[in-house]
């Protein structure tokens, strides 16, 4: 059972700020998920592996080149504030 | 004449006869889009200007004689969550509604390159997490054939793109039937491709594992046409397949005497619209007089499709929608104490309803003390999905079933239960869990609404599906109707 306290965890990990409307609806709403989602417990999977992924692919691997790169420029270009050549972030000591 | 409304490959013979110009065909759909646009709403982006310009280029290359890509001058809609440099990508997102990328998606890069004419970029549920365009940040996208009815999703803009004729082609992607689904509603042929065979390079990652790019058109020609051009290995996607596709065009033949299609029951039962079950029933007796072998299997782990994929999604999810922080690119909320506050004000204004469920979802499900206990499970239970099909395709070259459990439904018919919006998609969910093609076609009408028949594959094997719909299609008629708009 997912509580308000959980609710206001779960928001601090994923940086989400709520509101005590939004805590309560998403308390229920999880709850509900969850509870769904707990028909899976009908499934013994002690001898199962886990599928992450279906491709049997693993360590894909480039030749270590240098290739092309974006322009500094053009990096930066979305920034909602830089300074020269930098990203610029509000104070965070 | 109603260029808008002819097919690639039509349009294709005609520019190459010079029967007409790119330009004109650009200038068609853009006089439908103005026509219809407002009611239908697909559209985040248009880019008409240099949609003409390109339009302009193919037409020059005609001229001097040189030999035309099979896509060269076709307008093209692609989703609005593959990046598109120097146009706006927004993911019909707050948190992304200013961002420019500087870079093309690799299938981007391979339209351009084919020189197909991109005419804007299409509405969709907000991240793609959706199943009625209801979610988008911005707006929600009509059906073309109601405009009272949602067009489906998360790809809406782009099914209701092409079936109004504002688009020949779009591209949409597909988590857990995200081109299917819509494709169904709109009536248009929609196909999810097995995972890794298009590069999800420059697609904004919804969930990595699940998340595949693939065309919408109103024939299976055409389907077959732009998957040709989309698909193949890249080496800037860590995850995909290695070696040479065939040239899809090759496997549209009428001749599908003998190939084995299983039916599973679990997907004809319980919360299947009899209407829809119906339609589904016809198209199986059709598909058995063109020498189809149809039998009824089981994909016994079925009903465990829906709860895994909501772990999975949303956990994956959760990790890759960290990245919207407000310091490289996107929204920013201004009035922050600090940087901690500034993401946390960014995230919750910048991310809507839904997004923001299925972080909170996600992050619980991957959190200490649940981990093995939702998200491990969830993809345990995976490995019983994929076991399933493996199995059902010892046996058959295909599965069939319906594509949605029902047709069309109204706008805010569902908004208020998210359960009951995630049963949109129960029949299509299970195929990305085990990363299978699937394909949906227009197999037939309730009420004036499109129903759409799903074909399932084995991994690589969407030759045979094309192959398959193309016979039925050959031997119905539905690709010919139009909505009345």
């Amino acid at each position: 059972m997912i509580t308000i306290r959980d609710v206001e965890h779960v928001a601090l990990l994923a940086r989400l700020e709520l509101n005590e409307e939004e805590k309560k609806t998403y308390a229920r709403q999880l709850n509900a998920i969850l509870e769904y989602a707990g028909m899976l417990n009908e499934l013994d999977t002690a001898d199962v592996p886990p599928t992450a992924h279906v491709l049997p692919l693993q360590n894909v691997f480039r030749e270590d080149r240098v290739g092309a790169h974006m322009p500094p420029e053009e990096v930066l270009a979305n920034a909602p504030e830089r300074e020269d050549r930098y990203f610029k972030v509000p104070k965070i000591m | 004449m109603e260029l808008h409304y002819l097919s690639a490959h039509e349009l294709h013979g005609m520019l190459v006869k010079k029967e007409i110009s790119a330009a004109e065909i650009c200038a068609d759909v853009f006089q439908r889009i103005d026509r219809t646009e407002e009611r239908i709403k697909a559209f985040v982006t248009l880019t008409r200007e240099e949609a003409l310009a390109r339009a302009r280029e193919v037409d020059k290359k005609i001229a001097a004689g040189e030999e035309i890509h099979p896509l060269a001058g076709i307008p093209v809609a692609v989703k609005d969550n593959m990046c598109t440099r120097g146009v706006r990508t927004t993911c019909s997102s707050k948190i992304l509604s200013n961002f420019i990328p500087p870079y093309n998606a690799t299938v981007v890069e391979k339209l351009m390159q084919a020189d197909a004419v991109m005419v804007g970029k299409t509405n969709l549920d907000e991240f793609a997490m959706g199943s009625s365009t209801e979610n988008s940040g911005f707006f929600t996208t009509a059906n073309p054939w109601d405009t009272e009815r949602v067009p489906g999703g998360s790809s809406g803009g782009s099914a209701a793109a092409v079936a109004a004729g504002e688009a020949v082609l779009a591209l949409g992607s597909d988590t857990g039937g995200s081109i299917r689904q819509p494709a169904a509603l709109c009536g248009v042929v929609g196909l999810k491709p097995t995972y890794g065979a298009v590069s999800r390079y420059g697609l904004v990652a919804f969930a990595s594992s699940l998340d595949q790019i693939g065309p919408f058109t109103r024939d299976v020609e055409d389907c077959a046409r732009l998957f040709n051009a989309i698909c193949g290995h890249d080496p800037l996607d860590s995850t995909s397949a290695p070696g040479k596709q065939p040239d899809y065009t090759g496997f549209l033949t009428d001749d599908i005497k003998g190939l084995k299609i299983g039916v599973p029951a679990e997907y004809m039962g319980e919360g299947i619209d009899p209407a829809v079950k119906e339609v589904i029933g016809r198209a199986m007796k059709q598909l058995a007089a063109l020498g189809v072998e149809i039998e009824e299997t089981s994909l016994p782990h079925s009903r465990y499709a829906l709860p895994t994929y909501y772990l999975i999604a949303p956990a994956e999810a959760s990790s890759n929608l960290a990245r919207y922080d407000g310091v490289r690119y996107g929204y920013r909320a201004e009035d922050a104490a600090d940087v901690v506050d500034m993401f946390m004000k960014t995230r919750s204004r910048g991310f809507g309803t839904e997004v923001k469920r299925r972080i909170m979802l996600g992050t619980y499900a991957l959190s200490a003390g649940y981990y093995d206990a939702y998200y491990l499970k969830a993809l345990k239970v995976r490995t019983l999905i994929k076991q399933d099909f493996d199995r059902a395709f010892e046996r058959f070259d295909a599965l069939l079933s319906p594509t949605a459990p029902s047709p069309a439904f109204k706008r805010g018919e569902k908004t208020d239960d998210p359960l009951q919006m995630y049963m949109s998609d129960i029949c299509t969910l299970a195929v990305n869990l085990a990363g299978v093609p699937g394909i949906s076609l227009p197999a037939g009408f309730v009420d004036g609404l499109p129903v759409g028949m799903q074909l399932i594959g084995k991994p690589f094997g969407e030759g045979t599906l094309l192959r398959l719909a193309y016979a039925f299609e050959q031997h119905t008629d539905h690709k010919s109707r139009r909505p009345a708009l």
